[in-house]
């Protein structure tokens, strides 16, 4: 299999501190963040009474990621509004930039995605100390009873390797499926193609005229027509594209790789990447909620 | 000739790690994601006006239900790809 799954590439290393890798993963996420800050600076600038235009659509999501974080953090909560808004825009911008086609979308990069979950991670800790102090979080390991402590050690390591896992998995993994279908459906053509190639000029004319023929052929009883119309589109196109690949005009090119791979991308990078966002940005309110008590709580412990 | 043969014993032994790994690890989640949608329809048909947040719930849980399902395609990928 010639297929080559490889990781984000590295463009060149900037030589301190014993070479810095700048990586496709950094392009885009750099460009991620570039094209945001300047989306909103320009859409921030002109601010009108009555909204128009962009404005309203941006008023409706903050509207909708203010409601959101209230609802799953709490009123008290609302100041970490901006942090969510900011991990589910580059999540999904992130995902979204691999559609451009020179671009590899940040989040195919374990790398990118393990530094968001830790930064959730560390603010989760700084939280728990600065409510509970240092001593009285780590009580909060053995909070249960004392055996428990090994399972909440693990479990507070796990939630970061699984945030980031399950984010970077979705993404890159689909990714590498897609890469996978479109080697299979390039090989199924050429053997296709190459088939009638071999067989000659001749068998890819009668195939075509054969094709053309069923289609037009309308005297059929309605439950014969809806197969002679199938079998009428497959030689037509079969023969058609035979006939290109015999005569030169098509040599080599996987014509069964079009379009087909393009409904599975739909899936994996349209409905995957916005899944996924979607699932990171509520987890990281979650953690972050649950690390932030409210405060006469706060205060009572 | 034994290189050869030890070649395809490795690849033959990544293809089928490979399969299983996956094969076994989206039992799982199938079977998980299946309870949850159905549980889920339950809950439309019993409230029709609940299913917009019941719908989203049900996608967020699936999305984390598929966790251990991606482990094991990631894995079954560093078989193949990188072993």
């Amino acid at each position: 299999m010639d297929l080559s799954v490889t990781g984000a590439f590295i463009y060149f290393t900037i030589p301190v501190f014993g070479g810095i890798p700048i990586t496709q993963t950094t392009v885009s996420s750099f460009l991620v963040a570039v094209g945001l800050i300047v989306l909103s600076l320009v859409i921030g600038r002109k601010l009108k009474k009555r909204p128009d235009g962009w404005q309203v659509l941006v008023e409706k999501g903050v509207g909708m990621l203010y409601d959101m974080v209230e609802q799953t953090m709490g009123k008290h909560n609302l100041r970490w509004a901006p942090l969510i808004g900011t991990v589910f825009l580059s999540s999904l911008c992130g995902s979204l930039i691999g559609l451009t086609g020179f671009l590899r979308s940040s989040t195919a990069d374990l790398s990118c995605v393990m530094v968001w979950a830790l930064a959730v991670s560390a603010i989760c800790w700084y939280n728990g100390i600065k409510y509970n102090g240092f001593f009285g979080w780590l009580k909060g390991f053995t909070k249960p009873i004392a055996v428990m402590t090994p399972m909440n050690v693990i479990s507070e390591i796990a939630q970061p390797v699984s945030m980031a896992f399950r984010h970077f998995g979705n993404v890159a993994g689909g990714g590498v499926i897609t890469g996978i279908l479109y080697l299979a459906l390039s090989m199924l053509s050429a053997k296709i193609l190459g088939l009638i190639a071999k067989s000659g000029v001749a068998v890819a004319i009668m195939l075509l005229a054969l094709g053309i023929a069923l289609l037009l052929y309308r005297k059929l009883k309605h439950s014969k027509r809806k197969l002679t119309l199938i079998l009428g589109v497959l030689s037509a196109v079969l023969g058609l594209f035979g006939l290109l690949e015999v005569t030169g005009v098509l040599k080599g090119v996987p014509v069964l790789s079009f379009g087909i791979p393009a409904l599975l991308s739909c899936y994996f990078d349209l409905f995957s990447g916005f899944v996924q966002a979607y699932v990171f940005t509520l987890l990281t309110m979650v953690y972050i909620g649950n690390s932030c008590p409210e405060p006469e709580q706060g205060a009572q412990e | 000739m034994n290189e050869l043969i030890a070649e395809a014993i490795a690849t033959a032994g990544k293809a089928i790690g490979a399969g299983l790994c996956m094969g076994i690890g989206a039992i799982g989640p199938g079977v998980g994601e299946g309870n949850a949608v159905s549980k889920a329809l339950e809950g439309m048909a019993r409230q029709p006006e609940a299913a917009g947040t019941l719908r989203s719930t049900m996608i967020m849980g699936c999305a984390i239900a598929e966790t251990t399902g991606i482990y094991s395609l990631l894995i079954a990928f560093l078989i193949l790809f990188v072993l």
